[in-house]
């Protein structure tokens, strides 16, 4: 009898967590999940008519800075750089690769600096110094004229991302 | 059904339906503590009444606090600081408490670790209160985010962050985590949630689960003495008062740790009405603002000593360092290879071992405070490492301990 009984509450109770307990850990995976309307305000445009060399110009998509960095005639090209007409253009998300804080460009010496934990980038977003372990991000882009679309996938966004250049 | 009789008392009719007398003897009145003991044995009241000003200073904030990235700021800064009456003060309790109950808690197991008051059957004592420790730490973490200043805004980034395991680069997690792509209004009413709520009542929890481990292995006394403590609580009971090696908990061990809370309140009301400044970094007086990250970013003390563990390594091994250093505390019972429940002072290696790992902490808590740069990266590399060479020499310097 009490092997019979110990069979029916297993069986009753097994079942209930899978069909109850399983679906209700999912709800509660997707309860925080990102909102729709959190995922949809994705586009940002940047016209970079008017930048001035080596002044970086911080943008705002998805709440986070994006760099914007017209790059004067001294300094390296880069496979990752945005051409725009007959300009190259460092764009970057503006957060250090290291834990998220917001490097400072120092403008005479063409560097990014992280003021959290010291990490240095150059004036193409490649780490230089400190725990930083990649480059800063290149954020999904469209060249359309002389603006830069963030969070459209453009042809040279494609190029670079299958070159492994950025994530 | 119990059979009752008319009571004569509002005592006696309670006791007949809850048993009140019983309670009172189990809980209090026969519930023995050594008397070799001294102050530091009353931390642990002083941390539960620190926790219950916590409790009341955080009801009445609750009552005016906007859980909204617009307005959260100003109902903390404005609205509770300046329109409602002695919100200041609700405030300055709460936030010179949160920093307090930390040192507390770092002296309560320091004390611990001291006197060997985790081992020979007190090791859920020590785990449960490790439970604590951790939990108060994701209680302070949520609290900090409230006020939605710049501190809260660029802390919640950096340790959200975390969760992306370095070169793992699961930053799907960090954004579930934060139900946004940075920290936003999901993320502001989820911690809210988490400090109003689920971590108040795991918390209480806890401190249920804590007292309830003290009962059997009972509470150590400053020589690890194993006496038979029914013995001494019958000699108690006889009459034998100065014989009998134990006190009951209520009225003669609270009194005493009442007295330690007096001089504590003392020191604590002092900083809340006179120095509430240090638990309020003027940082977190700038709304927070996503495309600004302050000059330094750096937590509040109580966590400084694991920061400071992070930072001097690469990303992956920072992380690795600090998952540890978050956890290793908790296996403390099971690396003191020796059976000498004892002060440390007397048991060889481990006495230089403690005052090692105690001054150790306190290098990496100051050096977590200062800008990384120059001299202090080192000291900041090498304390790191040292707290892990203490960790790994544990096992090996306790099992070699003679045994007392």
């Amino acid at each position: 009898m009490s092997n019979r009984r110990d069979f029916m509450g297993i069986a009753l109770g097994g079942f209930t967590a899978l069909v109850g307990g399983i679906p209700a850990l999912y709800a509660m995976k997707r309860t925080w999940d990102p909102l729709p309307s959190v995922k949809a305000a994705g586009f940002t445009n940047v016209d970079v008519s008017g930048a001035v060399e080596n002044q970086l110009v911080v943008e705002k998509w998805r709440g986070k800075p994006i760099f914007v960095l017209k790059k004067s005639k001294d300094m390296k090209a880069d496979d990752r750089d945005v051409v725009v007409g007959s300009d190259r253009f460092h764009v970057s998300i503006g957060l250090c690769t290291h834990l998220g804080c917001i490097p400072a460009y120092v403008s005479d010496e063409h560097k990014f600096k992280c003021a959290c934990h010291g990490g240095e980038f150059d004036a193409s977003g490649h780490e230089t110094f400190g725990p930083p372990p990649s480059p800063l991000e290149v954020p999904p882009f469209k060249v359309d004229g002389t603006t830069i679309v963030l969070g459209e996938e453009g042809a040279e966004f494609k190029k670079m991302k299958e070159a492994g250049l950025t994530v | 059904m119990a059979h009752f009789e008319k009571a004569n008392s509002v005592g006696e009719w309670l006791d007949q339906r809850l048993a009140v007398n019983t309670l009172k003897r189990v809980l209090a009145f026969e519930y023995w503590i050594p008397k070799n003991i001294n102050f530091l044995w009353a931390m642990g009241m002083v941390l539960a009444a620190t926790f219950g000003l916590l409790l009341i200073s955080g009801i009445f904030l609750l009552m005016y606090y906007q859980p909204n990235v617009e307005t959260a700021f100003d109902s903390v800064n404005y609205t509770i600081m300046t329109e409602v009456g002695y919100g200041w003060l609700w405030r300055h309790i709460h936030g010179v408490g949160a920093s307090v109950v930390f040192l507390i808690i770092y002296i309560h197991m320091f004390t611990g670790i001291y006197y060997g008051s985790y081992k020979r059957g007190r090791e859920l004592i020590w785990l449960s209160g490790m439970g604590l420790f951790v939990a108060f730490s994701a209680e302070a973490f949520s609290g900090y985010m409230l006020p939605w200043g710049q501190m809260s805004y660029w802390a919640g980034m950096v340790i959200t962050n975390l969760f992306s395991g370095g070169s793992l680069e699961a930053y799907g997690l960090v954004e579930w985590i934060r139900g946004d792509y940075v920290p936003g209004q999901a993320f502001l009413t989820r911690f809210f949630m988490l400090h109003v709520l689920l971590l108040p009542l795991v918390i209480i929890g806890l401190i249920v689960l804590h007292f309830g481990t003290l009962r059997i292995p009972h509470v150590n006394n400053q020589d690890g003495e194993d006496f038979d403590f029914e013995e001494a609580a019958r000699l108690y009971k006889e009459g034998n008062i100065k014989e009998s090696k134990v006190i009951p908990f209520q009225p003669v061990f609270l009194a005493k740790d009442i007295f330690v809370m007096g001089v504590y309140f003392i020191l604590f009301f002092y900083l809340v009405f006179y120095h509430f400044e240090f638990a309020m970094d003027p940082v977190n007086f700038d709304p927070a603002d996503g495309l600004k990250t302050p000059a330094h970013i750096y937590p509040e003390w109580y966590f400084l000593w694991s920061y400071e563990i992070l930072r001097p390594f690469s990303k992956d091994l920072g992380l690795i360092a600090f998952a540890i250093a978050q956890v290793i505390f908790f296996a403390l019972p099971f690396l003191d290879k020796s059976e000498n429940v004892a002060p440390a002072s007397r048991r060889g290696l481990f006495k230089f071992w403690f005052w090692a790992m105690l001054i150790d902490v306190l290098i990496l808590t100051f050096m977590g405070k200062l800008p990384p740069q120059g001299i202090w990266n080192v000291i900041g590399l090498i304390a790191a490492l040292a707290f892990f060479a203490l960790w790994i020499a544990l096992p090996i310097i306790t099992k070699k301990e003679k045994k007392l």
